[in-house]
């Protein structure tokens, strides 16, 4: 069953264009990588996935349903999970409370229904020694696990994720795929950002490589890795890592 | 997991030993309508009806991200519904007054339509727009006084009485009613499940909306709801006026008065407003006399605050002592015999007041 359709999504912020009529097919159950240098469109493609954004031209379907009209908001309702790369948490509220908000608005559940659901979540993402401290006084890599934690509350369809990796040990990496892996057994479809390609392929049964915002390649991660083309692309991008 | 493991509760003993000092204070307010001076009422109900305007401005601004420059449109829509319903409709001041939140109310939805589509110092002048263009409007309708105003008539405001109270008293007690009902009602809506949703959009509206908060309704639903306390109190304060004017009520001044008394105390907290409601007040009881220094040292105490204190009094004194007079904030409870596996205990959820 096909989770998430994007059909020629084309958007430029003037002469820069972030998506060059991209097509992208998610199933059910399938985890997506999406990898390209800075600046690419990676993160303007999720913009234009989750809402944020409105493209120029394009369509967008969740679970066959057009929701290329419909606000941020709602798709997230509809069953669009996202994170951001720059943490967005609810500085003032706990831990807890920010995964309440996501359960309550974006999965509609009522408040005392979705605890359970909350606390396994923050167990699962490590964060659950953590629940009861205000979002603000996070480090920047629980901020990046908090912003796992809130989408998964929030009981998305399709998960994306953007550079959630960075940052982390490998042991840490590798608990963190365990997690996603356990995630995307569960039915969730995962589309996933990532510069720490090891971590990535550990994960992803495709992988879709993005430069100047158009589609440049799309396969199985251990043939798009060995290929030439990325090759060429990553030059620059293992550059950036070691920085 | 199948059965509800997971223990969490909303209070703390703060808000106990502080719910019992607030009746005790709420009484002798109330006790107040008996033995207090004219002036003294009459002074009282000033502040409650500047509190009550501040945290509505608080909640707009402060927790809904509205920065309205614009209130003083529904607070003088509220004092003109009363003077119209009192004067061309013949209606009883309790009829009135309430004809004043309801229009207060209604305005705010088409208001809203239009407004919401500004953002920032956009939305702030555009809010100040509106009350501009209900000012221009209220000074060419010649049966309100047009530009020049009108009165009530002494007849009115004697028909104000409450079982032989006076006139004072009774818009005393209606202030506190009104200050009251705003704090709790705010309170209420802050600790409820909307609450959440409202806390998260102040917090961070890019986070909220992608963790499908329904940012455009519950902004409305504010902007209503302070549209409609903010109806009543400009009924009210013109009420105990006995004259209103557009030039008067429609000024840009008492949106300031809510600002400062919102920004010194500390935005987004319920008890902020509270404390810059009682600054502004001493500030104007003793410095009143001194006329342009009186503003002067206004401005003085505000930037101050600002850069000092950036998060207001309340706001940094919370901070500090990591205390709540309103406390919302929802606690997990760890199951203190296994310190190993933290975080569910194992009784069901529930949420003590
Ligand atoms: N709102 C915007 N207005 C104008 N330009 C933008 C906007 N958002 C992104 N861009 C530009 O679009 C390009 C693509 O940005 P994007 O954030 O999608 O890249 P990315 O692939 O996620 O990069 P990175 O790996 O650094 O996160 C960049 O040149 C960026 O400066
Ligand atoms: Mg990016």
């Amino acid at each position: 069953m096909e989770v998430l359709r994007i059909e020629n999504l084309k958007k430029s912020f003037g002469a820069i264009k972030v998506a060059d009529a991209v097509n992208l097919s998610i199933a059910k159950g399938e985890a997506v990588g999406i990898i390209g240098p800075n600046g690419a469109g990676k993160t303007s493609l999720f913009n234009l996935i989750s809402g944020n954004l409105a493209p120029d031209a394009g369509k967008i379907y969740l679970l066959g349903k057009d929701v290329t009209a419909m606000g941020a908001e709602m798709r997230c309702r509809a069953g669009i999970g996202r994170t951001y790369q720059i943490p967005q948490p609810f500085s003032g509220m706990t831990v807890f409370e920010n995964c309440l908000v996501a359960a309550t608005s974006g999965a509609g559940k009522s408040e005392r229904a979705s605890y359970d659901n909350c606390a396994e979540v923050l167990r699962e993402m490590h964060l659950l020694a953590k629940a009861n401290v205000l979002a603000g006084s996070l480090t920047l890599l629980e901020r990046k696990a908090l912003e796992v934690a809130r989408a998964l509350c929030s009981e998305p369809r399709v998960l994306l994720l953007d550079e959630i990796a960075g940052g982390l040990t490998t042991a840490e990496a590798s608990e963190l795929v365990e997690t996603l892996r356990g995630v995307h057994t569960r039915g969730v479809a995962i589309v996933w950002i990532e510069h720490i390609v090891h971590a990535l392929v550990a994960v992803v049964n495709r992988l879709v490589v993005i430069d100047f915002g158009a589609k440049v390649m799309e396969g199985d991660p251990a043939e798009v890795m060995a290929s030439a083309e990325v090759k060429r692309i990553y030059m620059g991008m293992e550059a950036h890592d070691a920085a | 997991m199948s059965t509800a493991m997971t223990k969490v509760v909303q209070s703390s003993r703060t808000s106990r030993i502080a719910g019992l000092v607030a009746i005790v204070l709420i009484l002798a307010l109330l006790s107040a309508a008996g033995w207090a001076d004219r002036g003294t009422l009459s002074l009282l109900m000033e502040f409650f009806c500047y509190l009550a305007l501040a945290e509505m401005w608080n909640l707009l601004a402060g927790f809904a991200g509205i920065v309205s420059l614009g209130q003083q449109a529904f607070l003088g829509l509220g004092g003109y519904a009363l003077f119209f319903a009192a004067l061309r409709l013949g209606w009883n001041p309790l009829e009135a007054f309430l004809l004043a939140g309801v229009a207060g109310a209604i305005i705010a939805v088409p208001s809203a339509l239009v407004v919401f589509r500004l953002h920032g110092a956009y939305l702030a002048i555009g809010t100040w727009v509106l009350a501009e263009v209900l000012r221009l409007i209220f000074s060419e309708v010649p049966s309100l006084g047009a530009g020049s105003g009108i009165s009530l008539p002494v007849k009115f405001a004697k028909s104000v009485h409450l079982g032989g109270m006076h006139r004072d008293a009774v818009l005393y007690l209606a202030a506190l009613a009104l200050a009251l009902i705003t704090i709790l009602a705010s309170y209420l809506l802050l600790r409820s499940q909307r609450g959440l949703a409202l806390t998260a959009i102040r917090d961070n509206e890019l986070g909220a909306r992608s963790s499908g908060v329904r940012i455009f309704s519950v902004k409305l639903m504010v902007f209503a709801a302070t549209g409609l306390g903010t109806g009543f109190t400009g009924a009210l304060l013109y009420l105990a006026k006995l004259r209103i004017s557009p030039l008067a009520a429609f000024d840009v001044n008492w949106t300031s008065y809510m600002i400062f008394m919102v920004v010194i105390g500390g935005v987004g907290t319920l008890e902020g407003p509270i404390v810059g409601t009682l600054v502004y007040f001493i500030l104007r009881q003793y410095l009143a006399d001194l006329g342009s220094w009186y503003l002067i040292i206004l401005g003085v105490v505000a930037v101050t605050v600002m850069l000092r204190l950036p998060m207001g009094i309340w706001g940094t004194v919370a901070r500090k002592y990591d205390i709540s007079l309103f406390p919302t904030r929802r606690r997990v409870l760890f199951d203190q015999d296994k310190p190993t596996t933290p975080g569910v205990a194992a009784s069901s959820a529930e949420t003590t007041a």
